[in-house]
C-alpha cells in the first residue's frame, strides 16, 4: 500500500545478477537504480537516497565494503538499508559485513523467493 | 789426599742415598709420592749417562774429536720421535704385568721360556762387563784421588771389593722389598734421580773450573786448541766417519730403549704414561747440558799435560786435583761415583730379576722334587732367590773387573754392550707392530744376531788380550780370510762396531723375517700377538676369562698364597672378585675363568710370564682352543664394543629422524592449509556462475507468464553460464593435474614454425572479426623442437586469445618466433591497453583475471595464464610479460632447445 514506491539500488559487476535482481525488484513493485561497479554506485549515491541497496562485495575498483561504509557514515544516507550479497561465505566475512553496519548479509547463490521476502521485511 | 777421608765421604754419600730412598718410600706410604712427576721420571732416564759419560767422553774426545757425541744423538732422536713406541711398550707392560725386558719378549712370543732364557743370557754376557767397568771407574778415580799407584792384589785391601759389597746391600734393601716385581721401587727411583742431579752438577763444576778457572773461557780454550797441530785435527769431520756415526747412532738409539737399566726406569718404573711427553724434551736437554763441557775439558787436559802423558779418561778429576783444589776434586769424585753407582744399581736389579725369573725359577720348577715344595710357602724363597741373583751378578762383575777389564778401554766395552742389546730390537719392535712375527722367528733372529755379535766383537777382543791367538785376526780361522772376524765376507774399512752391527743385524733381521713368514704360530702365540699389537683395543677392558680355563679354587688359592703370602693373595682375589662381580662359590669349588687369568697375571708379576703360565697350567684344565676360536673370541669382544658404539649412534640417528618427521609433519600441515585455501578459492569462483544460473532459472521457473523474448534471453544466459561453469571446472581439474604432478609431457619432435602457423590459423578468424592486423613472423628454418606439441599449442592459443580479447578494434597483434640457438622464444605483442605495473606480478596467478575485470566478465576461467605458466615451467622454460599501461603488452615465453645443444 505504498504511495511512493521504494527505491532499490543494485550494485554488482555481473550483468546476469543485475538482470535477475532487476526483474525481481520490478516484479515486487520497487523502483530500481543500477550501478555496474562501485564508482557508478558512488555517483548515484550523490544524487539519490535509496531505501535499500543490494551490494555485491567483490568488485574491481571500489568494493562493497567501502560503499557500505560510505552509506552508513553519511548523514543523509545512514538510514538507508544495506544488504550485502556475496560469494564470501566464511563466518569471519559475514561478521565483518555486520560489523560495518550492514542490515543483512546474503550469501550467493541465493534463493530468489527468499531474497524478495527478506527485502520486503526490511522495508516494512 | 787421605784415603780415609775419601772413604768416609763415599760412605756418607751412600748414606744420603739410603736416606733419600727411605724418605721416598715413607712418602709413598703416606700417599704423597715424590716420584710421581715427569721431572723425576726424566731425570731417572738419565741413568743412561754413566761413568762412560763422566770420564769416558773426555777420553774419547781427545782421540776421536766430536765423535763422542754420537751416542747421545741416538737417544735424543729416540726420545723425540719414538715416544709412541715407548708408550705402546709401557701400556703392554702394565697390562700384562711384565717385569723385565726378557719377560716382555718372552710374553710376546707365547710366554716362551727359551726366549726369556736367551735374552737373559745375552744381557748377562753383554752387560755385566759394562757393570764391571763402572766398578773399575770407581776404583780408578779413587786411586787418583788418593794418589795411589797400581792396584792392590789382596782382596781385603781392594776398595772395589768393599764398594761392591756396600752396593749389594743397598740394592738388596731397596730392590727386593716385595715379591711382586711389578711394584714400583719408589725409593730406588728417587735415589737415582738424586744421583743424576749430583753427577750433572759435579761435571758442570769441573767444566766451569777448567774453562773459567784455568783458562779464560770457551773462546780461550778453543783458540789455544786450534793452535796445536794435534788438537786441531780433532775439529775435522772425516768422510769415512759417516759409517761409524750412523751405526753408533743406531745402536745408541736401541741402547736407550733396550738396555736392561733403561727398560727398567723408562718402562717398568714408569708411573704415568703422560710423563713421556715432558721427558721427550727434558731428557735430550739433560744430554745437551752434560755434554757442553766435554770438549773444553778434553782440550784443557791436553793443553795442560801434553798429549799421551796421562790417561785422558781421568782428566775430569785429574785437572782440579793437579791444581790443588781438593774440595772440588772430592766433589767431582763423588759426581763420578754417583754416575757409576746409579748404573750399577739399576742394571743389577734389572738383570737379577731376569735371572731369577728366566733362569732360576724355571730350573727349580723343572726339578720334580723342588716343585713339590709348592705346598709350603714359597714367597719368602722367591725373595731369597732374587737376592742371590743380585749377589751373583755383582760377583760376576767384580771378577770380570779384576781379571779382564784392565785390558780394554771404558768406551769400547760400552759400545759392545750397546751392540748386544741391539740384537733384541728386531724381535721386540717388530713384535709390537707385526702380528706375523713368530716365536721361532724371534728365537732364530736373536740367536743368529747373538752369534754374529759374539764372533765379530767378543772374539777379537779376546784375541787382542791374548786369550785367543792373534793370528785369528790377521788370517781368519783356519786361514780362511773371508771368515775373519774383523772383516767378515771381505767387508773392510768399517770400524769394529759398525762392522759387527752390520752383519749381526743383517742376519738377525733376515732370519727373523724369513722364519716368521714360514712358521706356523700356536694358539697361545697368536693370542699374545693380538694382545701386543692391538694393545690399545684391548687395554680398555681386561680380557680375562677368554681362555675358559677351569680350576679348583683351593688349588689356585694355594698357588697364590705360596708366592704372595696368605694375606696378600686373599686381598687381591677378593678385590678382583668384587670389582667384577664374581661370586666365589666356596661350595662348587670351581673358579671362574676370569679369576684364573687374573691369578696368572698376578703370578707373572712375581715369577715372570713364562713361569707363571707353567704354574697355573699345572693346576688348571684348559679347553683347547684353536687359533680360529681365539680370533673369533677376540673378534666377538671387539664386535660387542663396536655394537655398543653402533647403538649409541643409532639412538642419535633416531632422535634426528624424529626431528625430521616433526618438520615434515609441519610441512604437510602447511600444504594441507594451502589445499584448503585452494579449495576455498575454487569453490568461491564456482559460486559466481552458479549464482547467475540459479537466479535466472528460478525466475523463469516462477514466472511462467514471462514475456517470450525475456524468457528466451534469460535461458540463453543460463546456457552460457553453464558453459562457463563447465569450462571453469575443466580448467580447475586441468590445473590440479599440474599442481599434483600428474601431468606428464608427451614428447615428440616437431617444427615450432608449423605449430605456430597452426595456432595462428585458429585465432585468425577471431582477429578478423575485430579487424585486428594479425601477423606471424618466424625465421627461415623449421625450428625443430623436442617437446609436448599439444601443450605448447595450448599456450600459444591462450596468449593469442588473450591478445585478441584485450586489443581494441583496428589494433595489431604480432606473433613472433625467435631462434636463440639454445632456446626458442615466442612473443605475442599487442597494442592493447597494457597492464599496470602493480598487477604484473600477479598476472600468472590462479583466477587473477577473473577478479580484475571492470565491467564485462571475461569468457575465460582466469586460469589460462596459470596453466600456461605450468606448461612452460614443465619444459624447463620461462614465461613473462613486458607491458606498460596504455602502451600495449608483450607476452613472452622461452623453451630450451636441447636438440640444438646436441648438434
Amino acid at each position: 500500500m505504498n504511495k511512493i514506491p521504494y527505491k532499490i539500488l543494485l550494485v554488482d559487476d555481473d550483468p546476469n545478477i543485475l538482470i535477475s535482481l532487476e526483474f525481481l525488484m520490478r516484479k515486487s513493485g520497487y523502483d530500481v537504480l543500477i550501478a555496474r561497479n562501485g564508482s557508478e554506485a558512488l555517483e548515484l549515491l550523490n544524487d539519490t537516497v535509496p531505501d535499500l541497496t543490494l551490494l555485491d562485495i567483490m568488485m574491481p575498483d571500489v568494493d562493497g565494503y567501502q560503499i557500505c561504509k560510505h552509506i552508513k557514515s553519511s548523514k543523509k544516507l545512514k538510514h538507508s538499508k544495506v544488504v550485502f550479497m556475496s560469494a564470501k561465505t566464511k563466518e569471519s566475512d559475514i561478521q565483518k559485513g555486520y560489523n560495518l553496519g550492514a542490515d543483512l548479509y546474503i550469501t550467493k547463490p541465493f534463493a530468489t523467493k527468499e531474497l524478495v521476502k527478506k527485502i520486503s521485511e526490511l522495508l516494512a | 789426599m787421605n784415603n780415609i777421608i775419601v772413604i768416609i765421604c763415599a760412605l756418607f754419600y751412600l748414606v744420603v742415598l739410603f736416606g733419600i730412598a727411605y724418605y721416598a718410600e715413607h712418602r709413598l706410604k703416606k700417599g704423597s709420592s715424590i716420584i710421581n712427576n715427569p721431572y723425576v721420571y726424566s731425570l731417572s732416564l738419565a741413568v743412561y749417562c754413566t761413568a762412560w759419560t763422566y770420564y769416558g767422553s773426555v777420553g774419547r774426545a781427545t782421540n776421536d774429536g766430536i765423535m763422542f757425541l754420537a751416542i747421545y744423538i741416538g737417544p735424543t732422536i729416540a726420545s723425540i720421535f719414538m715416544m709412541p713406541v715407548l708408550g705402546k711398550i709401557i701400556r703392554i707392560t702394565k697390562f700384562q704385568r711384565i717385569n723385565s725386558i726378557a719377560d716382555f719378549v718372552s710374553a710376546r712370543y707365547g710366554k716362551n721360556l727359551s726366549i726369556a732364557f736367551i735374552v737373559t743370557l745375552l744381557c748377562i754376557i753383554g752387560v755385566v762387563p759394562y757393570i764391571s767397568l763402572q766398578l773399575k771407574a770407581i776404583s780408578a778415580s779413587f786411586n787418583i784421588l788418593i794418589q795411589h799407584q797400581g792396584s792392590s792384589t789382596s782382596y781385603f785391601n781392594d776398595t772395589t771389593f768393599y764398594i761392591t759389597i756396600v752396593l749389594a746391600v743397598f740394592i738388596i734393601l731397596f730392590g727386593t722389598r716385595s715379591v711382586d716385581a711389578t711394584e714400583k721401587h719408589e725409593g730406588l727411583v728417587a735415589a737415582i734421580a738424586f744421583e743424576t742431579i749430583i753427577k750433572l752438577v759435579a761435571f758442570i763444576c769441573a767444566g766451569l773450573f777448567i774453562t773459567y778457572g784455568l783458562f779464560n773461557g770457551f773462546g780461550d780454550i778453543f783458540y789455544k786448541a786450534s793452535q796445536s797441530q794435534t788438537l786441531s785435527k780433532l775439529f775435522v769431520f772425516k768422510q769415512a766417519d759417516y759409517i761409524s756415526w750412523f751405526f753408533m747412532i743406531i745402536c745408541s738409539m736401541m741402547a736407550f730403549l733396550f738396555l736392561p737399566r733403561q727398560f727398567q726406569v723408562s718402562v717398568i718404573e714408569n708411573v704415568d704414561e703422560s710423563h713421556l711427553k715432558k721427558a721427550a724434551w727434558l731428557f735430550p736437554l739433560y744430554l745437551l747440558i752434560i755434554n757442553v763441557f766435554v770438549l773444553p775439558i778434553a782440550f784443557g787436559g791436553e793443553l795442560l799435560f801434553g798429549k799421551g802423558m796421562m790417561d785422558a779418561d781421568t782428566y775430569v778429576l785429574a785437572i782440579p786435583l793437579h791444581s790443588g783444589n781438593h774440595l772440588l776434586s772430592l766433589f767431582i769424585f763423588i759426581g763420578g761415583f754417583s754416575a757409576a753407582t746409579s748404573m750399577i744399581i739399576v742394571e743389577t736389579i734389572a738383570i737379577s730379576t731376569m735371572v731369577s725369573n728366566s733362569m732360576v725359577m724355571p730350573f727349580l720348577l723343572g726339578i720334580p722334587a723342588l716343585k713339590k715344595r709348592i705346598d709350603i710357602s714359597f714367597s719368602k724363597d722367591i725373595i731369597y732367590i732374587r737376592r742371590i741373583s743380585i749377589l751373583l751378578v755383582l760377583l760376576l762383575a767384580y771378577l770380570y773387573e779384576k781379571n779382564v777389564a784392565h785390558y780394554i778401554s771404558l768406551v769400547s766395552i760400552g759400545l759392545v754392550s750397546f751392540a748386544a742389546v741391539t740384537q733384541f730390537a728386531p724381535a721386540l719392535i717388530a713384535g709390537i707392530y707385526w702380528k706375523g712375527a713368530s716365536k721361532n722367528g724371534a728365537l732364530t733372529g736373536i740367536i743368529v744376531g747373538f752369534i754374529f755379535w759374539f764372533y765379530t766383537l767378543v772374539i777379537p777382543s779376546l784375541a787382542n788380550t791374548g786369550i785367543i791367538h792373534s793370528d785369528l785376526l790377521t788370517f781368519g780361522p783356519f786361514g780362511l780370510s773371508w771368515l775373519n772376524p774383523t772383516a767378515l765376507f771381505g767387508l773392510q774399512g768399517f770400524d769394529s762396531i759398525s762392522h759387527s752391527l752390520f752383519w749381526s743385524l743383517f742376519f738377525n733381521i733376515s732370519s727373523f723375517t724369513i722364519v716368521s713368514l714360514y712358521s706356523k704360530q700356536k694358539s697361545q702365540e697368536v693370542y699374545q700377538a693380538e694382545l701386543f699389537v692391538n694393545i690399545y683395543k684391548h687395554a680398555v677392558s681386561d680380557n680375562e676369562g677368554l681362555w675358559k680355563r677351569t680350576a679348583y679354587i683351593p688349588d689356585l688359592n694355594t698357588l697364590l698364597e705360596n708366592f704372595l703370602g696368605k694375606e696378600r693373595s686373599k686381598n687381591l682375589i677378593m678385590g678382583y672378585a668384587q670389582r667384577n662381580k664374581i661370586i666365589i662359590d666356596e661350595a662348587s669349588n670351581i673358579a671362574d675363568p676370569r679369576l684364573v687369568d687374573f691369578s696368572e697375571k698376578i703370578l707373572a708379576g712375581v715369577i715372570g710370564s713364562a713361569s707363571a703360565h707353567i704354574m697355573v697350567s699345572s693346576v688348571t684344565k684348559e679347553e683347547e682352543l684353536s687359533i680360529d676360536e681365539i680370533l673369533k673370541i677376540l673378534q666377538e669382544s671387539q664386535q660387542m664394543r663396536e655394537l655398543n658404539k653402533e647403538l649409541r649412534k643409532k639412538s642419535l640417528d633416531l632422535t634426528r629422524a624424529t626431528d625430521d618427521l616433526k618438520k615434515a609433519n609441519n610441512q604437510l600441515k602447511d600444504i594441507d592449509a594451502l589445499k584448503d585455501e585452494f579449495l576455498y578459492t575454487v569453490t568461491h569462483e564456482l559460486r559466481t556462475p552458479l549464482t547467475s544460473i540459479r537466479a535466472l532459472s528460478e525466475i523463469v521457473h516462477d514466472n511462467p507468464d514471462m514475456e517470450e523474448e525475456q524468457r528466451s534471453e534469460f535461458m540463453g544466459r543460463v546456457v552460457k553460464e553453464t558453459e562457463r561453469l563447465t569450462h571453469l571446472i575443466t580448467q580447475v581439474l586441468y590445473l590440479e593435474r599440474y599442481e599434483s604432478g600428474k601431468q606428464k609431457l608427451n614428447l615428440s619432435s616437431f617444427s615450432m614454425v608449423e605449430l605456430a602457423e597452426d595456432a595462428f590459423q585458429s585465432i585468425e578468424p577471431l582477429a578478423k572479426i575485430k579487424n585486428i592486423d594479425f601477423k606471424l613472423i618466424h625465421p627461415n628454418s623449421s625450428l625443430l623442437l623436442h617437446a609436448d606439441k599439444d601443450l605448447l599449442r595450448q599456450v600459444m592459443i591462450n596468449l593469442l586469445g588473450n591478445a585478441v580479447k584485450f586489443t581494441n578494434e583496428d589494433g595489431h597483434i604480432e606473433f613472433i618466433l625467435t631462434d636463440n640457438h639454445d632456446e626458442i622464444v615466442v612473443t605475442v605483442k599487442d597494442n592493447g591497453k597494457g597492464i599496470p605495473k602493480v598487477d604484473q606480478p600477479f598476472l600468472f596467478d590462479k583466477f587473477f583475471q577473473a577478479r580484475n575485470q571492470t565491467v564485462k566478465k571475461p569468457e575465460g576461467s582466469g586460469l589460462g595464464l596459470a596453466i600456461s605458466k605450468k606448461i612452460v615451467i614443465m619444459h624447463g622454460g620461462k614465461i613473462w610479460v613486458e607491458s606498460e599501461e596504455g602502451k600495449g603488452s608483450r607476452f613472452m615465453f622461452l623453451i630450451p632447445n636441447f636438440m640444438a645443444r646436441n648438434v
